[in-house]
């Protein structure tokens, strides 16, 4: 696992520009919020948070959907299957390294955030680096998954609409939730994102957090993890 | 004692039956070539050998193990066509972390840089190689963790002679220290550098025997004509 994860991060650093973009995007978009809502100031303080708690979700989907499927066209997967390494090993290396890079993402956005831009959380700001990490995860395990259905790096990158764009319209983020019509509320409820974004919503907020934030924070690690068993049947050791 | 025994091994890919149930052994401690025109079925054969193929009847049997056995996993070790190394990392880091894998140590993740020629290489990011050079990284991370039985696809193209030459020695070395390799080759004249041969044409086996008793029994010369006797008599 340990193998895997220095591995991926070696990879990462080898790529700067990948780095730069990773850790420099959302900095942008954080600072692009506050200001093309300068004078409507509530806005930014309502969704800064959320946003910097999901955008780890969105690299890290793009991120590891693309070095997946780099892994299967590749035949690196393939050399590793017939090595004796656990499915488990590969996808905790991927996890770990992942996580981490999602935590210096969610470290920079942070400071800036927070510092610079003035942005106020109700909750504790270590409560929003932790879900940034933890969707971080389920956006990469959702990567996995999917880039067993893409042949090449087009394919993959076009899940990001297909996968992820549709989670984020759903997940609360622009219409609450209570204000959808019942069967969108209902495809909403099933999707992991929208509890990522209740949690992140509870802790922006000034009111207190407890016990629902911990179902949600519970909800969002449930569906990576579903996710992850689901990246793991499309690792396949014997191949037609 | 044969490392590697198939017995009535079918193979459907696409439809298409590639392999029409074929038995064959391979003896241990030998260097044992794959022949055939390319679509003849080899790398389907290696791959049902590895284990990583999925079969539609017979059984291949690898060191007394059924193949594909999560026993063998460090013992087989299987290098594909197309070099199967990470190409933004460096030949040390591919070797490295294919090492930890297999629980090797770093001496010998130098010895096996240089058992391929890419010592001065050895600290070069892997897309920066020449498509030989990277062939060879890729076989490199298969003499990693001493195995037993070896599965090259290919090992030599698009290395120029004197390379490929040493190559072979190193092959026959790692025979002689008790592994048993199983080579394909599409070119004839490798042919002659293998202690035995399997001749492999439109997925079933045309012949097997060592390049002598081949040559004896078709009363040719160049391995090249002894196939084509071979097709003929078919």
């Amino acid at each position: 696992m340990i193998a895997t994860a220095i591995r991926v991060l070696t990879q990462l650093r080898r790529d700067p520009r990948t780095v730069a973009l990773i850790v420099g995007v959302p900095c942008l978009l954080e600072f692009l919020l506050k200001e093309i809502f300068a004078g409507r100031p509530e806005v930014f303080q309502h969704v800064g948070a959320p946003l910097l708690g999901l955008f780890p979700f969105v690299s890290m989907f793009v991120v590891t959907s693309v070095t997946m499927l780099r892994e299967r066209t590749s035949g690196t997967l393939e050399r590793l299957m017939s090595l004796p390494l656990a499915k488990l090993d590969l996808l905790a290396g991927y996890a770990l390294a992942f996580a981490l890079a999602a935590l210096v993402q969610a470290a920079a956005v942070s400071a800036l955030a927070f510092g610079a831009l003035g942005l106020h959380v109700g909750g504790p700001r270590v409560a929003v680096a932790a879900l940034a990490v933890a969707n971080a995860t389920l956006g990469m395990a959702l990567g996995l998954f999917v880039s067993a259905f893409a042949r090449t790096e087009f394919q993959a990158v076009q899940f990001l609409p297909a996968v992820v764009f549709p989670q984020l319209l759903l997940s609360g983020l622009f219409v609450a939730r209570g204000d959808m019509a019942r069967w969108l509320r209902a495809i909403s409820d099933a999707l992991p994102l929208s509890y990522a974004y209740d949690a992140l919503a509870r802790v922006a907020g000034d009111g207190p957090y407890g016990g629902w934030f911990a179902a949600d924070l519970a909800v969002t690690i449930g569906g990576a993890l579903l996710a992850l068993a689901a990246g793991a049947a499309t690792l396949r050791r014997r191949t037609a | 004692m044969d490392s590697v025994v198939v017995r009535e091994l079918q193979v459907i890919r696409g439809g298409r039956r590639v392999l029409e149930g074929i038995s064959l052994g391979v003896a241990a401690g030998s260097v044992t070539g794959l022949l055939g025109p390319s679509g003849s079925g080899k790398t389907t054969l290696l791959r049902s050998v590895v284990g990583v193929q999925r079969v539609a009847a017979g059984s291949v049997a690898v060191l007394g193990l059924p193949a594909g056995s999560p026993a063998l996993r460090s013992r087989v070790a299987y290098v594909t066509q197309a070099p199967s190394v990470y190409a933004d990392l460096s030949v040390r880091e591919n070797l490295r972390y294919f090492a930890r894998i297999l629980g090797a140590g770093p001496r010998d993740v130098d010895d096996v840089i240089l058992r391929v020629f890419l010592g001065e290489f050895a600290d070069r990011v892997v897309s920066r190689l020449s498509g030989g050079q990277r062939a060879r990284v890729s076989l490199a991370t298969a003499l990693l963790g001493k195995p037993e039985l070896l599965v090259l696809d290919e090992p030599t193209v698009g290395l120029d002679p004197v390379l490929r030459r040493e190559l072979w020695t190193t092959f026959h070395t790692l025979a002689a220290d008790g592994a048993t390799l199983l080579v394909s080759s599409h070119v004839m004249d490798e042919a002659d550098r293998c202690d035995r041969l399997v001749l492999l044409r439109d997925g079933a086996v045309l012949a097997t025997g060592t390049p002598a008793e081949l040559r004896a029994r078709t009363c040719a010369d160049a391995l090249e004509d002894v196939f084509l006797r071979l097709v003929e008599a078919a």
